[in-house]
């Protein structure tokens, strides 16, 4: 073959692979809603950023005559590239080839990337939208899934790990998103169980829809497996680079620093937060009135939503901020944001994110449902990221930080390094009403008008211990500062902490309550 | 926000504050004690065969009724001494979990 040969063979044979399933198969997924795995490769990455691994790789099944079909690529898509300047390797299963069902080879090319980005401390995304295992490979097909969840094990904490579920996710492969750190899921596009509709059906004799069952706003909103939600596809990368901004590339890296930004100015922070301690405001609007360019990352924006998690700027650097939501469940914890924000703390610690809390909450979330849901085993997982956390901790109490909730939300005992109050903060054991009702027991009892003479004790009590000077005389907060003083202390706290370091006795890991 | 717009009241520590819930919050079930007496199904199945019929006396840990489940078949067994008051399903019946087997007196 002469050297023109070669390069026509070449160019032959790449342009074949490169159509993947064909025109016919790619009008279909397009149909759907859905682009092609290329054309999603090609929209989330720089241009021509683009550099693909295994293009020539081939499937070695042989049973069942999968031995005459040609599978271009093995039906996935793997490669690194960049988003915004910043290096990533990707991977994107290609429905168009076999339902982009995951064999041996498929698998292959997915934990080359993986290794890699583990190496060169690159994140990883991964595009899922696959039928699941294919039967034809067996075992071996098994066996691949089990070599991803534990590259994904591996490569947790060391790169970030991304997930984006455009299409079908399901049966074991829905386990590798579940170990990523953060799951991207599309409207009417993104399916993810663990048993379909149909087996439901078979079993139990129940309809319901895939939406129903596993759609996008089902795990953003009910079972929290989805942290974004996005209503198509391009929005859904809009997001993913949004991110990108405010993450590092890994775990020896710290985050890019951006100009520093002052907040908008609608959003004036005297006016967010209602004096009356019992009335609902979006904790939002305090965070976007104290962080640069008032720009907030919501995660689990509608999962959870009583607990606030996030990303934000201050003074150009990335902070996570984890906030108490009153608009929601009057803010309190419970089963599910422990949950979230247990996660998120520790993304933050691994990652070298500084933590900002803001702290308005009335307690735990009382019921049977609650407890039995096992409160105290979650609530326990929040404790235990505040504590084990040694990046920068710092911790704002609005309002109210009663009990249990007070040392949860990453009190100084917790270990927090900075811990400032508002004036408007009630910082005490319990509630006034309920601390009334059991210290002066008798006195209400015994009084000719018991109600009279406890609306008189919880006046007593609020006047004496619902403010931040008992706590403030302890020590056991920093200092009493005014709302309009927050960023300027925000600012100084962030600038201060760059050299934190703190060494902790060596040990294999901790046990979370998982 | 999937949260209703309508502001709700919400009682932590006697102190009722204004709030919104969340969906999984107002869709979550009431709590209702269980009934030792009323064997339930606690993983939906087929039904094999039933060991007792109505009128049988059974104690704590005898066999009731063999459950095809999940490949397995499962034996269910009395959890409380008692006499079978009525069967509720049959040999063949797809039962869904929460479903009532067997009632005890």
């Amino acid at each position: 073959m002469s050297v023109t040969n070669k390069h026509v063979d070449f160019f032959r044979r790449k342009d074949r692979l490169l159509n993947g399933g064909g025109n016919k198969a790619a009008e279909k997924q397009m149909a759907l809603g859905k682009l092609t795995a290329r054309d999603r490769i090609t929209a989330l990455l720089d241009v021509d950023s683009f550099y693909e691994f295994d293009l020539f790789v081939e499937h070695r099944c042989r049973d069942f005559d999968m031995d005459k079909r040609v599978l271009p690529g093995d039906g996935v898509i793997t490669g690194t590239g960049s988003i915004m300047g910043y290096p990533v390797c990707i991977y994107a299963q290609d429905f168009t080839v076999a339902g982009g069902s995951l064999g041996l080879m498929h698998a292959r090319k997915i934990t080359k990337i993986m290794d890699h980005a583990i190496k060169m401390g690159m994140p990883i995304i991964g595009i899922n939208d696959s039928g699941g295992a294919r039967i034809q490979e067996g075992v071996d097909s098994l066996a691949g899934y089990g070599e991803i969840f534990y590259r994904n094990t591996l490569a947790s904490g060391i790169v970030p790990q991304i997930s984006v579920i455009l299409g079908p996710c399901a049966g074991g492969a829905v386990y590798s998103p579940a170990l990523t750190d953060f799951v991207f899921v599309v409207d009417k596009i993104s399916k993810m169980f663990i048993t379909g509709p149909e087996v439901i059906k078979t079993v139990l004799g129940e309809e319901i829809s895939m939406e129903d069952l596993g759609g996008a706003r089902v795990h953003s909103e009910i079972s929290g497996n989805a942290h974004f939600y996005a209503r198509n596809e391009l929005e859904c990368f809009h997001k993913i680079k949004q991110l990108f901004t405010f993450i590092p590339w890994n775990n020896r890296r710290k985050a890019e620093r951006y100009p520093a930004k002052p907040p908008k100015a609608k959003f004036d922070i005297e006016r967010i937060v209602p004096m009356d301690s019992r009335k609902p405001y979006d904790v939002r609007n305090v965070i976007c009135a104290l962080c640069d360019n008032s720009e907030f990352l919501d995660v689990h924006a509608n999962w959870a939503a009583n607990l606030v998690v996030g990303f934000a700027r201050v003074d150009g650097e990335t902070v996570g901020i984890v906030a108490n939501q009153p608009m929601v469940l009057a803010g309190v914890l419970d089963v599910d944001s422990s949950d979230k924000g247990a996660r998120f703390i520790r993304f933050c610690d691994a990652f070298g994110i500084p933590l900002i809390t803001f702290v308005d909450l009335p307690g735990y979330l009382p019921g049977v449902e609650q407890e039995h849901a096992g409160v105290i085993r979650h609530g326990a997982k929040l404790l235990y990221a505040f504590s084990e956390a040694t990046v920068p901790k710092i911790t704002v109490i609005l309002r109210k930080a009663y009990g249990g909730g007070y040392i949860a939300m990453c009190s100084r005992h917790l270990g927090a390094d900075f811990v400032v109050a508002w004036p408007t903060a009630e910082i005490a054991v319990m509630g006034p009403e309920g601390a009334a009702n059991i210290i002066f027991k008798n006195e209400i009892s015994g009084a000719p008008d018991p109600a009279e003479m406890r609306r008189q004790k919880v006046a007593e009590y609020t006047e004496k211990f619902a403010n931040p000077y008992v706590a403030a005389a302890s020590g056991h907060i920093d200092a009493v500062i005014s709302p309009a003083a927050t960023r300027d202390f925000l600012i100084h706290a962030i600038q201060i902490s760059v050299n934190k370091g703190e060494s902790r006795p060596y040990k294999k890991h901790g046990i979370p309550p998982f | 926000m999937q949260t209703p717009e309508t502001v709700r009241e919400l009682v932590i520590g006697g102190v009722t504050y204004e709030t919104r819930f969340t969906k999984k919050f107002e869709q979550r079930a009431p709590y209702i004690a269980p009934d030792s007496h009323l064997v339930r199904c606690v993983i939906p199945g087929v039904i094999l065969s039933i060991a007792v019929r109505k009128g049988s006396r059974v104690r704590s840990g005898d066999p009731l009724l063999v459950l095809e489940a999940m490949k397995m078949q499962n034996e269910v067994r009395s959890s409380c001494d008692g006499t079978v008051r009525a069967l509720r399903v049959a040999p063949g019946d797809t039962v869904t979990k929460g479903q009532i087997f067997i009632e005890l007196d």
